[in-house]
């Protein structure tokens, strides 16, 4: 059994732009902001930056391919630069390149930095692209929400729920979302809404309306990790580090193979399984303090309250009605407004996650920092479709605890 | 052993346009289509064309039947999409023919369906005949009004036959009723009376004559007689000039369906061979530069036919369509604002579709002969979690597979020349599933469990490089048992 990668690294600072439709920005303007946040946050300097990860999605939109553009835009000084992608998922990607190269001893001081600028599509969504040579044949011209949506008619067909309470719940998930998000000066979308709002809306995919759907933003978000020695020696107190980081791929399974019901995500279940083991947790809906997730679409907030093993299956309409997963309740979800409301620049969206748990922890997020400071939280950061994805789960905590 | 008609099938697409629609949007202009706004036409759905009607047609025909004795493909249409590319082999490819077999596309006369019918009866090899029509009509032109789209099967070979050939007969004559060139995708035609007097009337009785001779049969002993024409009384006619009895005379489906040109003929004969009792006389005639006209007469053998949709089937297989503006948006005859996700490049890498015509044309995915696992698509390594055997997949074709929604949405967000596109998992019952385009369905309708069955359709089409690629959607399964 590997040892894993609990207690190995500690974040030394992280930085985020605002997100939201930055016409007036390129996406090197975007990294710089996330950039000279992290910078002032870490207290070190550009040169003692050993390797840096870049992640974006849809590079062929902005920046184009490579690690140049990261480079380039930092001027960082001819170190190594990987560029990844991984769907919706490449920002917690970054982060593990920049944390596994710490972990190993190979980099003192490495950055990671998620960076997406959408805006220049000429519409709205994601931007239609292709899937490659042989999918374009046989697939559907699927869109985010259109595979997304099939979750609700699986979820609804297996648990005997009827579409109507289905709907609530998925719409109390957005509400939740809006509210949270008014509380965040960088979020995309800062207006209140209510359940009419959401239930009135126009179909973008069947069961799926236009406040079921996360917002397409512009945005960069970074962290700079270290290893605890290299972290205390900079005079670093308090120190936050990385307690589990999991990435789960599909392999096919679900697309192909009728074991699958579709009405849940096979990757994340695994992989929170294997990061709470990393981490030593055993009650996850009881030792899990915060939890930033994958909401693209409020269906998949729901059904990943259940693959993350923290409501039971089948009972997430009732612990989201409930109000369990509110900013006020056990375990809030998306306390910074999520990608429904902060926004998703899709590379730079797992290390805003990150990022929210940084600050929560520290007692710096401002109007909606939560009371109580909390000393653990999990981000999930999902691409692709339900029936083929990418999960990656990180969980956050304080070092040494 | 005896050589004749073995299978046949038909092929309707599922909507119909009626023609109050067309009357009500073109009566401003053309006040005379107000006193034919009665009935409806057949209307191709966007994603279909004269292949896939074609493919869906010889699916019907071949019911129960091994493929492997079919040695030759005709293909007859005058809308055939390409110029320079074999029809009959696309054809042959989606039915899973063997590769052994020989194939042609026959065009440019309303009559190359029964020709192509005639030449197959003449030769000595199992022969698929494929007929389809989807004829492009000016707005507010008659031929709007009274062409279908449509498509039809013949399967001709040596076996146990429905229907024996008697005799043919064949005239040519460059009588140029109607026209369309390279030049103009329209149809031009000359005045209708002139057609009937100069054109039906003088060639067809000498025909229908010498045929009926040839067999040595009188025109009395006719009981079916299938001739398309869409001038009215025109069939009536014929029969009567030529002493067939008027109770011969077959529906020529303007009602219900329209003429679908090529294609019209044996659709007409698949209609006729559904009802037809042993030892009937059918006599076929197609017109075009001339005529051809075939007696058959029916065996046995029509009382033991498999339970196919058939012409039938398909005409109950039907959803009306008031919308005249779906009419012109799918037949191109207006220009939509398609918005700017429809400008996806939609380049099909000729290689990459050779190498992988099994699975995108034949709809051929694998079976692990370790462990049986089927999956779509084929893949080097079993999907299995409890086996991931590599190097285990036998070909196993799921066309045929018969399989239930997963799960499903109508997504109005992406592009689809006709929105919502639908789209889900199909769990097949046999074992593999695969997340794939529906078609043919109305999205409020659809749920968890419906059954579904595959269809050929186009995918995706190329406008910028004038090309189109075809795959496999699942459409509501019902209609099979209709």
């Amino acid at each position: 059994m590997a040892r894993g990668i609990k207690d190995k690294v500690v974040i030394l600072g992280m930085g985020c732009s605002k997100f939201g439709e930055r016409w007036d920005m390129d996406a090197d303007d975007l990294m710089l902001e996330a950039y000279e946040e992290a910078l002032g946050d870490s207290g070190v300097e550009t040169k003692q930056i050993d390797a840096a990860w870049l992640a974006t999605a849809i590079a062929e939109q902005h920046v184009g391919n490579s690690g140049v553009p990261l480079a380039q835009a930092l001027r960082l000084p001819f170190i190594p630069v990987t560029r990844v992608e991984n769907y919706c998922a490449s920002g917690t990607e970054a982060f593990r390149g920049a944390v596994y190269a710490v972990a190993s001893g190979a980099a003192d001081i490495a950055l990671a930095l998620g960076v997406e600028k959408l805006k220049d599509t000429g519409y709205g969504g994601l931007p239609q692209r292709t899937r490659g040579v042989l999918n374009n044949m046989l697939w559907p011209n699927l869109s985010a929400p259109g595979s997304f949506a099939q979750l609700a008619a699986a979820y609804a067909a297996k648990h005997g729920v009827n579409s109507a309470d289905l709907k609530r719940a998925m719409a109390h998930i957005s509400v939740k979302s809006h509210d949270n998000g008014a509380r965040n000066p960088k979020a995309h979308l800062r207006n209140k809404i209510t359940i009419d709002t959401v239930l009135n809306a126009p179909v973008i995919a069947e069961p799926l309306g236009l406040y079921d759907c996360c917002g397409v933003s512009d945005g960069a978000a970074c962290a700079i990790v270290a290893t605890p020695e290299v972290a205390k020696a900079l005079g670093k107190k308090d120190l936050i580090g990385v307690k589990a980081l999991q990435l789960s791929v599909s392999n096919g399974l679900e697309a192909q193979h009728n074991s699958w019901d579709g009405s849940y995500f096979a990757t994340t279940r695994i992989a929170s399984r294997r990061a709470y083991q990393e981490a030593g947790i055993e009650k996850p809906r009881d030792e899990i303090d915060l939890i930033e997730v994958h909401d693209c679409f409020s269906v998949t907030e729901l059904v990943t309250m259940e693959d993350l093993h923290i409501s039971q299956e089948g009972r997430a309409i009732n612990d989201v009605l409930d109000g369990f997963y509110d900013a006020t309740g056990s375990v809030p979800c998306q306390i910074d407004g999520g990608l429904k409301c902060f926004g998703h620049p899709i590379g730079a969206s797992g290390l805003r996650m990150i990022y929210e748990i940084y600050l929560q922890m520290q007692g710096r997020a401002g109007e909606r920092q939560r009371k109580e400071l909390p000393p653990a939280g999990l981000t999930h950061n999902l691409g692709g479709f339900p029936h083929q994805n990418v999960c990656s789960i990180s969980i956050i905590g304080r070092h040494g605890a | 052993m005896t050589f004749g008609i073995l299978a046949h099938g038909a092929y309707l697409p599922r909507l119909r346009l009626t023609r109050k629609a067309i009357a009500d949007a073109n009566g401003w202009f053309n006040p005379a289509l107000k006193s034919q706004a009665k009935g409806e036409r057949s209307m191709c759905n966007w994603d279909e064309d004269v292949v896939t009607m074609a493919v869906e047609a010889a699916r019907d025909a071949l019911v129960e039947r091994d493929r492997s004795s079919i040695a030759a493909v005709h293909f007859a249409s005058t809308t055939f999409p390409f110029l320079d590319r074999l029809h009959a082999g696309i054809v042959s490819e989606a039915l899973s023919l063997k590769e052994e077999i020989s194939a042609q596309d026959m065009a440019a006369s309303q009559r190359a369906a029964t020709s192509a019918l005639a030449n197959a009866l003449a030769g000595e090899q199992e022969t698929l005949i494929v007929s389809a029509e989807r004829r492009r009509a000016r707005s507010a032109s008659p031929v709007e009004m009274t062409t279908g789209d449509g498509a039809a099967a013949i399967l001709v070979g040596e076996g146990e036959p429905i229907a024996k050939l008697l005799a043919s007969a064949s005239r040519t004559a460059d009588f140029v009723d109607h026209y369309r060139s390279l030049d103009m995708p329209y149809d031009y035609q000359w005045e209708e009376r002139w057609i009937r007097d100069a054109g039906y009337t003088e060639i067809v009785p000498p025909t229908i004559k010498q045929c009926l001779e040839k067999a040595g049969r009188k025109p009395a002993e006719v009981k079916h007689f299938c001739m398309p024409a869409v001038l009215p009384r025109v069939a009536a006619s014929m029969a009567k000039t030529s002493g067939i009895p008027d109770t011969a005379v077959r529906d020529n489906f303007h009602a219900v369906c329209g003429e679908a040109g090529v294609a019209h003929p044996l659709l007409m004969l698949v209609a006729t061979l559904e009802e037809a009792k042993p030892g009937d006389l059918i006599l076929l005639v197609g017109f075009g530069q001339g005529a051809d006209a075939l007696l058959f007469e029916a065996t046995d053998a029509i009382k033991r036919q498999p339970k196919r949709l058939g012409m039938r089937g398909h005409l109950k297989r039907r959803k009306e369509e008031m919308n005249y503006g779906k009419f012109l948006a799918f037949n191109d005859g207006i220009e939509l604002e398609r918005g700017m996700r429809a400008e996806a490049d939609k380049l099909t890498p000729l290689s990459a579709l050779w190498r992988n015509r099994e699975t995108v044309t034949s709809f051929v995915g694998g079976r692990c002969s370790k462990c049986g696992t089927l999956q779509f698509p084929r893949t080097n390594i079993c999907v299995n979690p409890n086996c991931n055997a590599m190097h285990t997949q036998e070909p196993y074709p799921f066309a045929d597979e018969v399989g239930r929604i997963n799960s499903y949405t109508a997504d109005r967000l992406t592009y689809s020349p006709d929105p919502p596109a639908c789209y889900g998992m199909i769990q097949f019952e046999a074992g593999g599933r695969v997340m794939i385009d529906f078609t043919d369905v109305d999205a409020d309708a659809l749920a968890v469990g419906q059954p579904m069955r595959m269809m050929f359709r186009i995918k995706d089409i190329d406008s910028q490089r004038g090309f189109r690629r075809y795959f496999w959607k699942a459409a509501p399964a019902g209609a099979r048992e209709a």
